[in-house]
């Protein structure tokens, strides 16, 4: 750790492992009640387990990301972050809201929970992912406002480097189309027009542009490429990753009550969605390759590699699967849109926050350049787990959704939706075993900062193992 | 001769100009290809309705662009050739020319938009329209992002930043435009001309 303030990152990085142990939790939960319907009932009810189970998968990957950002910035920027108090500060704000709203979900009915937090004054609850009360809303507004002056005070009085300027642009974008989460038209279909300017222009927007900056950041620090290199590919993949996925937003107005152009415009530039992923593994694969230097965290250069592979994956094939307007009229809302959920978000971006938690983590906590040996080794099977046990999940809502799409739509006998849900009931209780693997990886995750803390920090390969 | 001598002072690279950009012209190519596969496959359906609405643009105006993109082209060829004798004032000359192709190209296409919208026509008209606005439009950006790509270089050139053992840039910038020039040259008989 190169500056004081780079310390701010280190609650945000275990607030966010928390959620996460949080969301799986609930995952597994809403997984059972799939083939045990009233399990936990009337408890916690599927909706809201659901709503808890996507809810903190955003936050906690928010609270990654601004880690991520307090780490790289007075690093990139060359000097300490402007005001580490406030972003301390915002910290214990962002946590409590966080908290408290998933409290409200599970403590109160949905309804009353509006009614408590006067959601008739300016009405923006009730919608997928942005079920967050109006007042909870308005508290993401100002810690984002706070975390960007922050960040973009420290970059603008700092070296500017292509990575801090790609990283701020991510953000500055992920808070504007956040605003548009407070505009909620009563005409049905701009109400979803608009609300994929928050959902989608995040994911295959704004998103990738921090995905892509924070790997670039990892790869200049553990495989000593010439940062100039790096930072040309960081260029070709962000200008590709716009140029495609703004347009692409028209995968989602295919059957919505939109133009009909969109089909076209949403089949065309999605279909090329996967350009900028491919092109992030070739990148990662060739810096690595192209390497000066072996760095001893070798579970950070794991991470890194895999988030390259599995985002291409989960986001860009998956993504590519039901994308085509004609395919998408009959995989529309299956499990084929899970299966490409799940995969992504884990691919692309659980996977990017796990990989810049591995980078900077032994070095928060006093380390050189990485953990013991059998800290790692340990990290590494979490890796593997987690990552085996999420292909599984989306091979078994794959075929769910397949035969789900057949049965339901596209046979001439077409069957109800809960006489379908029935037969492929199978594959949800996979899917469950899957997820009970991806728990057990994510235990070891967490077993492995406590393993090993007492023992020497490994070895770069190559190098003598004096350490 | 000269050239003879420019390439003995700067061996020949292949590809000419940044690895990097290279992989973008695919990138975007591979936009576009898909883009025309769109096209003739939308057309399949109403091969009529095509070529009915096909008559209403001004293809003379499209002919002059066509010209003036490859003429901007041979200006940005001479302007690398320039710059391999070191003739920075030449390179600077050369590209000035190729940006004046690039106006008189977004000058007649935005005359030929302002036609099309004033007669109310719009991406929700027909397939045809749709094709025809959101293709060009696309191409459109494109030749803008290629002019602010070669006013960069041009710049540079006049500050006598390039010269004739390093000029990755120029070359970096040429590729680009000789792809946007290459794309008009497939998108004007398809969408013009072809019945």
């Amino acid at each position: 750790m190169q500056y004081k303030s780079q310390a701010v990152a280190k609650p945000y990085f275990i607030a966010a492992i928390g959620l996460f142990v949080g969301q799986i939790l609930f995952g597994l939960i809403i997984g059972l009640q799939y083939v045990v319907g009233d399990f936990l009932f009337p408890e916690i009810p599927f909706n809201v387990g659901r709503m808890v189970h996507t809810n903190l998968l955003i936050v906690w990957l928010l609270f990654g990301f601004m880690g991520a950002a307090y780490y790289m910035v007075p690093e990139e920027s060359e000097r300490e972050l402007v005001a580490p108090w406030l972003a301390h500060l915002m910290f214990w704000i962002f946590l409590v809201a966080g908290a408290l709203t998933v409290l409200g979900y599970l403590m109160v009915p949905y309804a009353k929970l509006a009614e408590l937090t006067q959601n008739t004054v300016l009405p923006t609850m009730g919608r997928e992912f942005l079920e967050q009360p109006t007042i909870t809303k308005i508290g993401i507004v100002i810690v984002a406002l706070a975390f960007l002056f922050n960040v973009g005070l420290t970059v603008l009085m700092g070296r500017k480097t292509v990575v801090n300027l790609v990283l701020l642009l991510g953000l500055l974008g992920l808070a504007v189309f956040f605003l548009f989460s407070f505009y909620n038209p009563d005409n049905l279909v701009l109400d979803k027009y608009y609300w994929w300017w928050v959902v989608h222009l995040w994911v295959e927007g704004v998103w990738e542009l921090i995905l892509g900056s924070i790997l670039a950041f990892v790869l200049i620090k553990t495989t000593g490429v010439d940062r100039e290199v790096i930072e040309k590919w960081l260029y070709v993949i962000i200008a590709m990753t716009l140029i495609t996925g703004i347009i692409g937003t028209g995968h989602h107005y295919y059957w919505i009550g939109t133009p009909e152009y969109w089909q076209w415009w949403g089949s065309i530039f999605s279909a090329m969605e996967p350009i900028p992923f491919f092109m992030m593994t070739v990148f990662a694969f060739n810096m690595v390759n192209r390497r000066r230097r072996n760095h001893p965290n070798k579970a950070a250069m794991l991470w890194a590699l895999g988030t390259a592979v599995m985002a291409f994956l989960g986001a860009g094939v998956w993504g590519f699967l039901h994308t085509l307007a004609p395919v998408n009229y009959y995989t529309h809302g299956t499990q084929i849109t899970a299966a490409h959920g799940h995969m992504a978000f884990y691919g692309a971006y659980v996977m990017i926050n796990l990989t810049i938690i591995s980078y900077a983590m032994p070095l928060l906590r006093g380390r050189k350049a990485a953990n013991s040996e059998r800290s790692q080794v340990l990290e590494m099977w979490s890796f593997w787990l987690m990552t085996v046990a999420m292909v599984f999940i989306t091979l078994f809502l794959t075929g769910a959704g397949v035969l789900q799409v057949w049965l339901q739509r596209y046979t001439a006998t077409p069957q109800p939706f809960m006489a379908v849900q029935d037969q492929i009931a199978l594959f949800y209780w996979l899917r469950e075993i899957a997820g009970v693997v991806f728990l057990a990886g994510l235990v070891t995750y967490i077993a492995s900062f406590f393993v090993g803390s007492k023992e020497p920090e490994a070895a770069a390969e190559g190098a003598s193992a004096t350490a | 001769m000269t050239y003879a001598l420019a390439s003995a002072v700067a061996p020949r690279r292949y590809p000419p100009g940044d690895l990097a950009i290279w992989i973008f012209i695919l990138a975007e190519l591979s936009v576009f290809a898909a883009f025309f596969a769109a096209y003739a496959f939308g057309r399949l359906g109403q091969v009529e309705l095509f070529n009915a609405y096909q008559q209403t643009l001004d293809r003379r105006s499209a002919l002059i662009n066509t010209l003036a993109l490859i003429t901007g082209s041979y200006f940005v060829v001479r302007a690398t050739a320039a710059i391999r004798e070191d003739d920075s004032r030449g390179c600077f000359d050369w590209l000035l020319a190729a940006l004046g192709m690039g106006t008189l190209f977004v000058v007649l296409k935005s005359a030929e938009y302002a036609h099309h919208l004033g007669e109310g026509i719009h991406l929700g008209t027909n397939r045809f329209y749709m094709f025809y606005l959101s293709l060009t439009f696309f191409h459109f950006m494109h030749v803008l992002m290629g002019m602010v790509i070669l006013a960069a270089v041009a710049l540079k050139a006049r500050r006598g930043g390039y010269s004739a053992a390093e000029h990755t840039g120029v070359e970096t910038g040429g590729a680009y435009w000789h792809m946007v020039d290459l794309v008009w040259l497939i998108l004007f008989p398809l969408v013009y001309v072809m019945r």
